[in-house]
């Protein structure tokens, strides 16, 4: 089959379906590949570059699978072929008129956006993609505007203090602004709802500001959802202050199928210095913050530069196309099981039901919910008999000092009744055990192998036994104490020479 | 002074000896010192046999015989010694066990043959007359006994370990009922010895002991032997041990007894890492469970590249190897020393994490380190490292698999639960190095492997290690 990358027909998108690199994989499926005339230019990908990694320049639209970032214009849709598959971003959770459009036509769409969360779909999964991308260049276009080093310094001209960055809602996109914010210099603060995102944002060198609330929620979906009054009344609070404190804020927040939560409100951001710099990465979908104009740069009477970029994943094409252009071939591979260039639509399998928009001319949107693997099986409950076996009771000191009372008595009376000439040998016997318990508990974990050559070498000295039952009787004492001693000298050369040889190797550095 | 009481002298020095030489093992700094110390206790106490036999008026050709054996047996030894490859210090080690085993049986024997076996000879009447004779029948029975399961179950493991024979456990029906058996048919054909000294009786409990050390050994699988390997150890030392109370000889009880205790530590030691029961690894019942959950989705795992594996560990500012037995079986120790050798070049911080059953000895994998020349100062313990991987960039696990298992520490209903791991997984990147997705000793699937911060690279640990370090 033949796989199309669509030249977008958007002006302002930059990104493209599939880079040289990609077009090479794509191959490695067994699928021929060609290209719109420009396709990858605004990426910086020449069609030279393209034929170069042995992709056609030609009409993509007419390919058997096509592919493109965005939904496709209504001409490009026009030219595609009835029993053709088309994969884009057709956002058919937000857009019903697409839905409908596509409904109206004979092909197959899918829609990239519509991956489930469920951890073997994560390399399909362009939302985390491009969050990642958008998270880092939202802290770009930050900087840009803002007018200040991030990294605190001292220098000769004086004194410069970290910039303060506050990111809310620490998912994808989040966590890339606090790990981007955070190598930049800045002191990075974030905000969630989910408190078990905590270690995240702290293992990317953030500060998690948690919401004191009974609310406050473990995420079944992966996905925050909308909280009650109570946990909004404190959150407030939070954003207010963190705000007249904050010189970048960053907001993030997105709930799933509504309109993006208001964080910020119009006095917060009065509230903030002159200079300061507000990225609202949810102005597509309404913003989180009070004076966002989406896809536009504004500036507030008090001179806080408030951006309202929708494409800050496609500000950065070239690597915006290679990571989408990644997960629409990890989708190939495994709409492609026979790695022959047929693809072929799995109805059974979640992932591709859950992407599927129309087939064949019918419309299949929306899929039944998929449970998504963020949360851990409440399988748990089953197993904890297990727990409580395996936790062992700790021994209270006084039975282990009736323990240690009843062995002693054992030991007095076995003693006591045991052949005389034997005590003494016991004796030896018990305070020896004694000792090689404590010598051993204090061997180097390191040098436990060693250990135990050397323990091969010395026990080796059972050979002092043979020594002396040599020669002073019967001949089959003798071969027998010879074939001991034998062994025992083996034991005694070969272990001490063995644990030489090892200890020398052991050096510092 | 005459010739016993200065060799009784010379085997209380050797005894002290031998404590310093497993006392100078605490440290790397004074382990050659303690292995000098114990070279030296050997010398004293041969030099001390040896006069003593002289003074013990010992045939010419008996001394003929007694310097041949030893001189042969040196030979032997320094061979094998100079010639073992790290990776095959197991084997050589089971072996030597098993070489003890056999000459505590054959010292056993040979009492047997100079008193029981010649009732009417000078040293049964001597014992008689002390009243020690029964004792005497005992230790014999005891020290065949001890001797011969250590012979056995040593050439199983030397076997099991060099892979010429099946690693899994042997399943015969009712196993636990045979090894309880065989112990207490033992416990009573002592009681019979005592009172009637026969040959067959003897000869019956070496056929008994013999097959139970084959048997005890056989029936565990090749994830346990660290712990079989040091429990063979501490038998080893028992059979000195009881030779020295069948000779009346202290230095062989206090060797015995030093060996015995240090066997059964380490035992105790890779037992608490595996989480386990002493009894239920010599059961060798573990990988009968059924692995519950087995069938769970666990996701997609991520594949790399050896070539962005090595632009990962150029970045990283801090690096952490957890070697396992693969690192071994693939060779991979030199690749692996030469990897971390540049990238410390390159001022990344490189340290490698043990688990303590890592391998198939204790302490195995650090001397397959040294061997490389990884210096031992970065080779640290599980509990010196699992603090740290949070703040690591990059974890490299080569050739481990259970032993990094986030099921014994996360998930109740593991079988691996509750076994102290390394947790890697709290690292910011986990590379994997494995021939395939297959589940490690324990059966166990790896939820590891399906993070989203590991990524796998497949194939042989040696090339892919070479091709990193080829890359950087």
């Amino acid at each position: 089959m033949i796989v199309g990358v669509l030249r977008e027909a958007r002006a302002g998108e930059h990104r493209v379906a599939a880079t040289p690199a990609t077009v090479e994989q794509i191959r490695g499926l067994g699928y021929e590949v060609v290209v719109d005339a420009g396709a990858g230019a605004a990426a910086g990908f020449t069609d030279g570059a393209y034929e170069a990694a042995g992709a056609a320049v030609g009409e993509a639209a007419a390919a058997d699978v096509v592919l493109g970032v965005e939904a496709p214009s209504r001409a490009q849709l026009d030219a595609v072929r009835p029993e053709a598959t088309v994969i884009a971003l057709f956002a058919p959770a937000f857009d019903p008129v697409m839905v409908e459009e596509l409904g109206r036509r004979p092909f197959t769409a899918l829609s990239m956006d519509a991956v489930p969360r469920i951890s073997r779909a994560q390399s399909m999964d362009v939302l985390s993609s491009m969050a990642n991308i958008a998270g880092y260049r939202a802290v770009v276009e930050a900087a840009h505007e803002f007018g200040r080093f991030f990294t605190g310094q001292v220098t000769a001209a004086g004194k410069v203090p970290p910039a303060k960055v506050l990111v809310a809602g620490a998912g994808v996109a989040g966590l890339a602004a606090i790990g981007t914010a955070g190598s930049l210099g800045a002191v990075v603060r974030a905000t969630d709802p989910r408190p078990e995102v905590a270690d995240q944002v702290r293992s990317l060198g953030g500060e998690y500001l948690s919401i004191e609330s009974p609310e406050v929620e473990v995420s079944t979906t992966g996905y925050a959802k909308e909280m009650g009054d109570d946990y909004k009344a404190r959150e407030a609070e939070l954003y207010a202050a963190q705000c007249r404190d904050a010189d970048i804020v960053i907001t993030t927040a997105l709930i799933p199928g509504r309109p993006a939560p208001v964080l910020i409100t119009a006095d917060m951001v009065a509230a903030m210095k002159p200079g300061s710099v507000i990225v609202d990465m949810a102005a597509a979908n309404g913003g989180n913050v009070v004076g966002t104009v989406k896809g536009e740069k504004a500036v507030t009477a008090n001179g806080v530069t408030i951006l309202g970029y929708t494409d800050l994943a496609g500000r950065l094409p070239a690597q915006a196309s290679q990571l989408y252009g990644t997960n629409l071939v990890n989708l190939l591979k495994l709409m492609t099981p026979g790695k022959d260039g047929r693809l072929v639509l799995d109805w059974d399998d979640p992932v591709q039901r859950s992407i599927t928009v129309v087939r064949a001319g019918e419309s299949a949107w929306p899929p039944p919910p998929v449970r998504v693997s963020a949360a851990p099986v409440p399988a748990a409950a089953a197993a904890a008999p297990a727990v409580e076996s395996a936790v062992r009771k700790p021994v209270t000191a006084g039975r282990k000092f009736g323990a240690v009372s009843v062995a002693a008595l054992a030991l007095f009376l076995a003693a006591g009744f045991a052949p005389a000439a034997l005590l003494p040998h016991v004796t030896v016997f018990v305070l020896a055990i004694v000792i090689g318990y404590y010598v051993i508990g204090h061997v180097h974990h390191a040098l436990h192998t060693p250990l135990m050559s050397v323990t091969n070498a010395i026990s080796g000295i059972i050979v002092v036994g043979s020594l002396l039952q040599i020669g002073q009787s019967s001949t089959a004492v003798t071969v027998l104490s010879f074939v001991a001693i034998l062994l025992a000298s083996i034991n005694v050369f070969g272990g001490f020479a063995v644990t030489r040889r090892m200890l020398a190797m052991f050096n510092r550095s | 002074m005459t010739a016993t009481l200065a060799a009784q002298a010379a085997y209380l020095v050797a005894a002290l000896l031998f404590i310093l030489a497993l006392a100078g093992l605490s440290k790397h700094e004074s382990a050659r010192l303690g292995n000098a110390f114990g070279m030296l206790g050997m010398g004293v106490a041969l030099v001390a046999t040896v006069v003593l036999a002289v003074d013990g008026d010992v045939s010419t050709a008996g001394l003929g015989l007694m310097g041949l054996a030893m001189l042969t047996g040196a030979l032997i030894g320094l061979r094998r010694a100079r010639g073992v490859a790290m990776t095959g210090m197991p084997e050589l080690i089971a072996l030597l066990h098993s070489f003890v085993g056999l000459a505590a049986v054959l010292v056993s024997w040979n009492g047997f043959l100079d008193v029981e076996h010649d009732p009417h000879g000078h040293e049964a009447q001597a014992l008689d007359a002390l009243g020690t004779l029964g004792i005497h029948h005992a230790e014999v029975f005891i020290g065949v006994f001890i001797g011969a399961v250590t012979f056995t179950g040593s050439i199983v493991a030397n076997l099991k370990l060099s892979a010429r024979i099946a690693s899994r456990p042997l399943m015969l029906p009712g196993k636990n009922a045979l090894n309880l058996g065989a112990l207490g048919l033992f416990l009573a054909l002592t009681i019979w010895f005592v009172i009637t000294p026969d040959l067959w009786l003897l000869i019956t409990v070496t056929a008994l002991a013999l097959a139970l050390g084959w048997h005890l050994v056989a029936s565990i699988g090749g994830g346990d032997m660290p712990v079989v390997v040091s429990m063979l150890n501490s038998y080893s030392g028992w059979a000195a041990a009881a030779s020295g109370f069948l000779l009346g000889n202290d230095l062989l009880i206090v060797t015995g007894a030093l060996v015995g205790s240090s066997g059964a530590y380490l035992s105790y030691i890779m037992c608490r890492a595996m989480n386990r029961s002493f009894l239920s690894v010599i059961a060798g019942g573990f990988g009968i469970e059924a692995p519950s959950g087995s069938d769970a989705d666990y996701g997609e795992h991520t594949e790399i590249t050896a070539e962005s594996a090595a632009e990962l560990l150029t970045a990283a500012r801090s690096v952490v190897i957890t070697p396992g037995y693969g690192m071994a079986v693939a060779q991979a120790q030199y690749p692996v020393a030469e990897l971390t050798e540049k990238l410390r070049a390159q001022g990344v911080d490189v340290r490698f994490g043990i688990h303590p059953v890592a391998g198939r000895l204790p302490g195995h994998m650090n001397v397959l380190l040294a061997e490389a020349k990884v210096p031992y100062d970065i080779v640290l313990e599980m509990d010196e490292i699992n603090g740290d991987f949070a703040d690591t960039d990059v974890v490299l696990v080569i050739g481990a698999n259970d032993t990094v298992n986030p099921a014994g520490a996360e998930d109740p209903s593991s079988p691996l639960a509750g076994m102290p791991v390394l947790t890697v997984w709290e690292a910011n990147k986990v590379i994997v190095f494995k021939r395939s997705m297959a589940s490690g000793y324990a059966g166990v699937q790896n939820p590891l492997f399906f993070r989203e911060n590991t990524a796998m690279l497949f194939g042989d640990a040696k090339q892919r290690v070479e091709e990193i370090v080829a890359a950087l």
